[in-house]
């Protein structure tokens, strides 16, 4: 058995610097893209709205109210509906909703 | 110093070291070959070693011992076009005259005398090697801490603890802990929410140094975060939701014993560190790569302690019943983690019935209450039997599927009772129901198992989340290993 070695300083390291300390990053060394808000649309007349109900319990009411008050202000109105409030909406629901719409209104929570 | 692989010389390539006896005894051997052949000796140790023979290389750094895994000195290879064709490890005639081509080698020596260690396999020098030359497979970021820092709050500051210290991942210690598995480094494991960052084996075993795994305990934890990251579990919903419920990790097969890990006393508490370690790096990954934080898009009002940790391994030895994942449809004997979306235990006491039946009415008048009395068919459990309860049901020849489809008949609710305003309690379902009968549980909604010490006429129900399609369901995965 060799003799044990002496504990290696950091590369790096001069005689006289402390050891450099590193360790790995745990987290996923993502950048988020910071954009900017979309301007407020100017008038609802001939605004197309999503209304999306996320599947939660009365959503669908509050969705209803919203689609009347919307078509009264001249909006064109689409509804869209998520499977499931527990699962991320499926990728052809937001393409839709993408393409379609100029604004989305979501109906969270019951 | 290189990172990289170096490419070995054609020919013939002996290691050794001078302070190997087998070595001394092969050096004229060596010194035979290099007469005729391409031969290119690297010496651990001394590269005045073997004396008089040509072609010695100074192996000291173990540059080239590590990169090409050299266990045993003496080592003999036969290299073409830089591919090794051919090792021998030790000395032993036959084998080196088959491999160097040459008859008659080693006149006057013994047959045969086993090697030393390499000393690129030292337990004192292994790590280092490990970090100085095997370090760039390591592609994660490099956080380099100021001098006055402490690691351990470097780490809280950074945002990458469950609130509790972790352990810091080095790259001596993620090196070590990928030794765990055969898995490349940077393959994908899972694409993991809220944020689906494609997670590799290296982001698992940064988390799971993190959490104070060991690298044997790195399968499970790679398992169990591919099992949360299917669209069944739905690790997504369960980290979202309002309700208290996180991954409940539950481990069969024999990997179990290897791992010690905790299926009888204080099985759901505190004390085991397989148990703990490989939960809590489930939550790391989730937390850390994924991005699921608390008051993030962790929106759960109360949660539940077993959100830094929840996992657990089956008593199969003393249980009546198959192991849990084999009900499920896994193969018998496979090491298995099943992961459910639950709450806290909590106990269920009955110290007095001394029949299968009597008990099952216990469980399911306990059972009934799970989440409120009035819900019905929107949420499993598990239904952890201890073994003096499972002692009844084992001498009465009960199986898992009978106390299951017993509890499910007991289980069979008056619409009358569950209708808003039933038992004075607004909350409830619409009165269109007074008149029917609904179960509490789905069918296969209650997953049986068997844990906890031997003594104690215990058991304990775990509450789950939305179930099925709509929500998460249990989901089994068997350990690669």
């Amino acid at each position: 058995m060799s003799a044990r070695q002496k504990p290696r300083a950091g590369a790096g390291a001069g005689p006289d610097e402390p050891p450099r300390r590193v360790l790995l990053d745990p987290g996923s060394e993502r950048t988020p893209a910071l954009r900017a808000r979309l301007p407020r649309p100017e008038r609802l007349a001939g605004l197309r709205v999503g209304l999306l109900d996320i599947a939660k319990a009365r959503g669908d009411r509050f969705l209803d109210r919203l689609e009347e008050l919307l078509a009264e202000r001249g909006a064109e109105v689409i509804r869209f509906r998520k499977p499931t409030f527990t699962k991320p909406a499926p990728d052809a629901v937001l393409q839709q909703i993408a393409v379609r719409c100029d604004a989305v209104v979501e109906a969270l929570a019951d | 110093m290189s990172a990289t692989r170096p490419a070995l010389p054609s020919g013939l390539v002996a290691f050794v070291k001078r302070e190997c006896p087998t070595c001394e005894l092969v050096a004229p051997v060596l010194a035979e070959l290099a007469r005729v052949h391409a031969l290119t000796i690297y010496s651990q140790d001394d590269p005045r070693f073997p004396d008089g023979v040509p072609g010695v290389f100074d192996d000291r750094s173990l540059e080239q011992s590590w990169h090409h895994r050299i266990e045993i000195v003496p080592t003999l290879l036969r290299v073409e076009a830089g591919v090794e064709r051919e090792r021998a490890q030790g000395w032993q005639r036959e084998e080196w005259e088959a491999l160097a081509g040459v008859r008659g080698l080693g006149a006057g020596l013994p047959g045969w005398r086993p090697g030393c260690g390499s000393l690129a396999v030292d337990p004192a020098r292994a790590p280092e090697l490990a970090v100085r030359y095997g370090a760039s497979r390591l592609r994660a970021r490099r956080i380099e801490l100021a001098p006055l820092e402490d690691e351990i709050e470097a780490l809280f500051e950074r945002g990458f603890t469950d609130g509790l210290p972790v352990v810091p991942p080095t790259e001596r210690r993620v090196l070590a802990m990928l030794e765990g598995t055969r898995r490349d480094p940077q393959q994908i494991v899972a694409v993991v929410p809220p944020d689906l960052v494609p997670c590799t084996v290296e982001k698992v075993a940064i988390n799971a140094v993190m959490a104070g795994c060991l690298p044997e305990q790195l399968p499970v934890v790679l398992a169990a975060l591919e099992a949360a990251c299917t669209d069944a579990f739905n690790i997504h919903g369960v980290l979202a939701t309002t309700m208290p419920v996180g991954p409940v990790l539950i481990v069969n097969g024999p990997i179990r014993r290897e791992l010690g890990m905790g299926s009888g006393r204080n099985v759901f508490g505190q004390g085991n560190r397989a148990n703990l370690a490989i939960g809590r790096a489930l939550q790391l990954v989730i937390r850390n790569v994924g991005g699921g934080r608390p008051g993030e898009v962790d929106r759960a009002t109360h949660g539940n302690p077993g959100k830094l940790s929840f996992c657990f391994a089956e008593d199969e030895e003393g249980s009546p019943w198959e192991p849990l994942p084999v009900s499920l449809g896994a193969p018998p004997g496979a090491d298995c983690v099943t992961l459910f979306a639950g709450e806290g235990p909590r106990c269920i006491v009955d110290q007095q019935s001394r029949s299968p039946e009597s008990l099952a009415r216990s469980f399911a008048a306990n059972l009934r209450t799970l989440h409120h009395p009035k819900s019905v068919l929107a949420f499993d459990c598990i239904l952890a039997v201890g073994p003096e309860h499972a002692r009844l049901f084992r001498e009465a020849g009960w199986s898992r599927e009978k106390l299951a489809g017993r509890l499910h008949e007991l289980l069979q609710i008056p619409g009358d009772e569950l209708v808003c305003g039933a038992g004075g309690i607004e909350a409830g379902m619409p009165e269109s129901v007074a008149a029917k009968t609904l179960p509490k549980f789905r069918p296969g909604g209650i997953l049986i198992v068997h844990c906890g010490g031997r003594a104690g006429l215990f058991s304990a129900m775990i509450g789950g989340w939305a179930n099925g399609a709509m929500g998460s369901q249990p989901v089994w995965k068997e350990i690669e290993r």
